[in-house]
């Protein structure tokens, strides 16, 4: 049980993280209109297609000793980064950073383009149309981004390898504890383990789908 | 009185290019002055009306040009002045409307209010809820209310703001004549103390006369006349602005003959065996002109007539009948097509149907020469 309270931490801080971050991201490219824009569009879907192996491995590589990013933790806290929980957030964070961006880009450039003008000719600035406009029309698409990044925190497995090790109670995640117990024949706890994973994951894509046909949505109209 | 127009006068030259995505690229190219009290801007779709607005309105910058609001100059392209949507104190109501749609009636009105004290935000929505007859859908959103509602909603939380300009964007389309009279007299009851410059843009005739006051129009982006709406629309010297007002039909023509004594020639319609008397105009015998007439102005009988002033009769097929909002749109086949209004109650006494034989009578000074 304890892999899986640590799986659910992770993601809780990585979905946190991720929004934070990926709203500002998300916001740029809906409405920039400069024209390199595709390039970024790029960055940030390649975790999309690349094998977990190679982001875990420029990971692992960048927060090494020599790394750059493990030379400055190192000087900030004093000790590594690689095979921590703070790595394996990070490590995640770009990993889901496509899951949480996507659907905030499609959600904000689903918001009619006249309701932001209006904000505006009515006096107000960007950010108050961003948090009084854009947001609350927004909200299907933020919630899916929280739970899509969730639960895709929740069910990786290679970069959690490649960063993390397998160091029970720090970086043992429910996904590697499960691989662990195959390989040790211990099928009955595998599958117990495996039947959870598989509950929150449909749980979360109902969630998800409920959310994008509108069911709850406060202000649709009648 | 000159000067407190002056004051409070919006001035505009605006040169803004639009490059489509095929090579085909619109230029709007205008000067316009717009004085207190309601101006109308009219041209057909395509003019360049709605990009003119949003360039007025912050929204768009203009390629060069320069918009000033009596003294306050809002976007010079020679200084480098471009003031932003949100501090020009215009007020923009989309075709859209573009209430917003998760906040109710109250909240949507004072969105532009945030920085004035509660207590006075409350006074200044409750009154603009009472002047727009709006009151009883404080608490309800733009989803449980009806579009003339909305619409009334829309311009309260333009004005509540004190704009110096307030811009319209055809608000009040959809609405029937009745409701749009009765908004537009709120609005102007709004005004009457204040005063601002309102720009109402249009592309209906019906409403120009309506308002019936003064008028820019407004042609492939560029200023085909101002003044009233008489001057303006009833001397089509440009084709594609008297389809927009209201010459729905706009036919070429070959002059046949002359008749100076009667002040008439005969013309025979496109490659019909049509023929008309239409007022006399410069043109000689076998020369091509354009014939203008208004929907409004045909008569539809459905037999033929006797003892009519009028000179022209045309004997022709009733192709179909359209029905849009209080009008009803006929055409008819008279060798040429020609577009005929009449009232939904016209069409029921006469029990007009597709396909039966009807004529029509034109006034020969109803027909308008084009050229």
């Amino acid at each position: 049980m304890e892999a899986l309270w640590l799986s659910i931490k992770l993601a809780t801080c990585v979905t946190a993280i991720l929004l934070v971050v990926g709203m500002p991201v998300a916001y740029w490219l809906a409405y920039s209109t400069w024209r390199g824009k595709f390039l970024l569009e790029s960055v940030v879907a390649l975790p999309l297609v690349l094998p977990p192996t190679v982001i875990g491995f420029y990971v692992l590589v960048a927060m090494g000793p020599r790394g750059p990013l493990g030379k400055l933790w190192i000087a900030l806290s004093g000790h590594g980064l690689a095979f921590t929980f703070g790595g394996l957030v990070l490590a995640s964070v770009l990993y889901s950073f496509p899951f949480a961006v996507q659907p905030l880009i499609a959600s904000f450039e689903g918001v009619d383009r006249r309701l932001v003008d209006a904000s505006a000719v009515l006096g107000a600035g960007g950010l108050r149309t961003f948090w009084k406009v854009i947001l609350p029309l927004s909200l299907p698409g933020v919630v899916t981004a929280a739970v899509l990044s969730f639960a895709h925190t929740l069910g990786e497995f290679g970069v959690v390898l490649m960063v993390g090790g397998n160091l029970a109670g720090v970086t043992r995640t429910v996904s590697i504890d499960i691989y662990d117990r195959v390989q040790s024949l211990e099928y009955g706890e595998a599958n117990r383990m495996a039947l959870v994973l598989l509950v929150i994951s449909f749980a979360v894509l109902s969630v998800v789908y409920a959310v994008n046909r509108r069911v709850w949505t406060p202000w649709a109209a009648k | 009185m000159g000067g407190e127009v002056n004051a409070k006068m919006l001035t505009a030259q605006i040169r803004k290019e639009q490059r489509g995505a095929r090579e085909s690229s619109f230029v709007l190219d205008v000067s316009i002055e717009v004085p207190s009290g309601v101006t109308i801007l009219f041209g057909p779709s395509g003019a360049g009306k709605s990009t003119l607005l949003d360039c007025l309105a912050g929204l768009v910058r203009p390629d060069a040009g320069k918009i000033a609001a009596g003294a306050d100059v809002l976007f010079d392209s020679e200084r480098g002045i471009h003031v932003p949507a949100a501090k020009r104190r215009i007020a923009y109501v989309f075709q859209s409307l573009a209430l917003f749609p998760h906040l109710t009636a109250e909240e949507n009105i004072a969105y532009g209010l945030h920085d004035l004290r509660n207590g006075e935000v409350q006074e200044r929505v409750a009154a603009i809820l009472q002047a727009f007859r709006v009151e009883k859908l404080r608490k309800q959103k733009p989803g449980e209310i009806s579009g003339g509602e909305c619409q009334r909603i829309a311009m309260a939380r333009s004005l509540v703001t004190e704009p110096r300009v307030l811009l319209l964007d055809e608000p009040l389309t959809g609405l029937d004549a009745e409701l749009k009279s009765a908004i537009m007299d709120d609005l102007r009851a709004w005004n009457a103390a204040k005063g601002i410059p309102i720009l109402y843009v249009t592309h209906s005739r019906e409403e120009v006369d309506a308002l019936g006051e003064r008028v820019i129009a407004l042609d492939n982006g560029r200023v085909a006349g101002a003044g009233t709406p008489i001057d303006v629309l009833n001397a089509p010297r440009r084709k594609k602005l008297a389809q927009a007002a209201g010459f729905e039909n706009l036919l070429t023509a070959t002059v046949l003959d002359l008749r100076e004594t009667d002040g008439v020639m005969r013309v025979r319609l496109q490659e019909s065996v049509c023929e008309i008397e239409v007022p006399l105009g410069y043109a000689t015998a076998g020369s091509r002109v354009q014939v203008a007439i208004r929907a409004g102005d045909i008569l539809l009988a459905t037999e033929r007539p006797h003892g009519l002033s009028a000179r022209n009769v045309l004997e022709g097929c009733l192709a179909s009948l359209e029905r849009r909002g209080t009008i009803v749109i006929a055409r008819v086949d008279c060798g040429v097509t020609f577009v005929v209004h009449l009232t939904p109650g016209a069409v029921r006494a006469l029990e007009l149907t597709a396909g039966r034989p009807v004529w029509l009578v034109l006034k020969t000074h109803s027909c308008h020469l084009v050229d």
